[in-house]
């Protein structure tokens, strides 16, 4: 069977989606962005909402996500996003509407919006990229830096003692009674890539659920940040960070995942550095 | 029942990162990074195992710019 025996329309199996735009992404090779940003226009593409959809981008690498997805987009001032999508999800009930930020805008700088989001129960979907740095301003420290992670601002590793401790937010929101849905997922291998688009279908699909919010962390790589290359990172955070950040549902359909309860039973522990210094 | 795939690569938005090629099932690989770069410096991904390819779209379901086209046919 030749190659051009099998490349016919009959036989496709995958294709970019057309909710993408044909812009190519200004991402770093391998960026985790990219993938899930074609995930979430793969949802839109398979649910049929491409006319009735909003996204929030918010500031950060993802600031120009408008020019990639082929649907309506608002631009939040920093950390603003989930204040921008109740207001967008309150005046339209009937559209669907998701905020998309990475871990230095929601984690730190839009810490309080995103907590009252969640607490006021809203029903947006909201996708959370961590990769443990600030990737556009050049790889500062963030909320979510793992301990003894080495960054621009932390050069010889972060100290729990002086820059406080690496911070789990979606556990943190998980425990609010507005969240319908809170969960993590990763996008570093083919498996993880599929599992996680089931789990920003079942964001969007509970929108219409009317129940609160469907809150998705994607745990995600910064080769740039992280100064390796992109295959390493992924191998680097499968072997870091998905330790302090395991994957899996923290809260399906409003009721606690057995697995997460007994997690959080061991966060009064004292906080053990488990991450040596990365490199010397 | 066996299937044979063909991959169409967009060597033009390909930024080379090879994550692809860790998420191929297939031992030895079906993709690999040309020697030769696109407008943009970066090796992009060809086919160097075009008889082994099944057609699972691993590396398209991993791929951050979606630059991989996946066809599968029954043989």
């Amino acid at each position: 069977m030749t190659r051009e025996d099998i490349i016919k329309p009959e036989n496709l199996v995958y294709k970019r989606t057309p909710v993408l735009t044909d812009a190519t992404m200004h991402y770093c090779p391998g960026c985790g962005h990219g993938v899930v940003h074609r995930i979430i226009a793969e949802v839109i593409e398979e649910m049929g909402i491409q006319d009735n959809v909003i996204g929030i981008s918010p500031v950060g690498c993802s600031v120009l996500a408008y020019n990639y997805f082929d649907v309506d987009f608002v631009e939040a001032a920093h950390g603003r996003a989930p204040a921008c999508a109740s207001a967008i999800k309150r005046l339209r009930p009937e559209t669907f509407v998701f905020s998309y930020q990475g871990d230095g805008d929601l984690a730190s700088i839009g810490c309080a919006e995103v907590v009252h989001a969640c607490n006021r129960g809203e029903n947006i979907t909201m996708i959370f990229i961590n990769n443990g740095i600030y990737g556009m301003t050049g790889g500062q420290m963030a909320p979510t830096t793992l301990e003894g992670m080495e960054t621009v601002t932390c050069p010889y590793g972060r100290d729990p003692k002086i820059m406080g401790h690496t911070m789990r937010l979606t556990e943190m929101l998980a425990q609010l009674p507005g969240t319908y849905y809170v969960t993590r997922q990763a996008v570093y291998t083919p498996a993880a890539a599929r599992k996680c688009k089931k789990a920003i279908r079942q964001a969007f699909e509970n929108q219409k659920l009317n129940k609160g919010v469907s809150f998705v962390e994607v745990t995600s790589n910064c080769n740039s940040g992280w100064k390796m290359t992109p295959v390493q990172a992924n191998k680097w955070m499968e072997e870091n960070t998905l330790k302090y950040f395991p994957l899996g549902d923290m809260k399906v359909d409003g009721k606690f995942d057995p697995k997460f309860i007994e997690r959080v039973g061991t966060f009064d522990q004292p906080n053990e550095t488990i991450f040596s210094l990365r490199k010397k | 029942m066996a299937f044979k795939g063909a991959l169409v690569i967009d060597t033009e938005k390909c930024k080379g990162c090879a994550v692809c090629i860790t998420g191929c099932p297939q031992d030895p690989k079906c993709i690999g990074l040309s020697k030769k770069v696109n407008a943009k410096g970066y090796n992009y991904l060809e086919m160097v195992n075009e008889e082994a390819c099944i057609g699972c779209a691993s590396c398209a379901v991993i791929c951050p710019d979606g630059v991989i086209e996946v066809y599968r046919a029954k043989c």
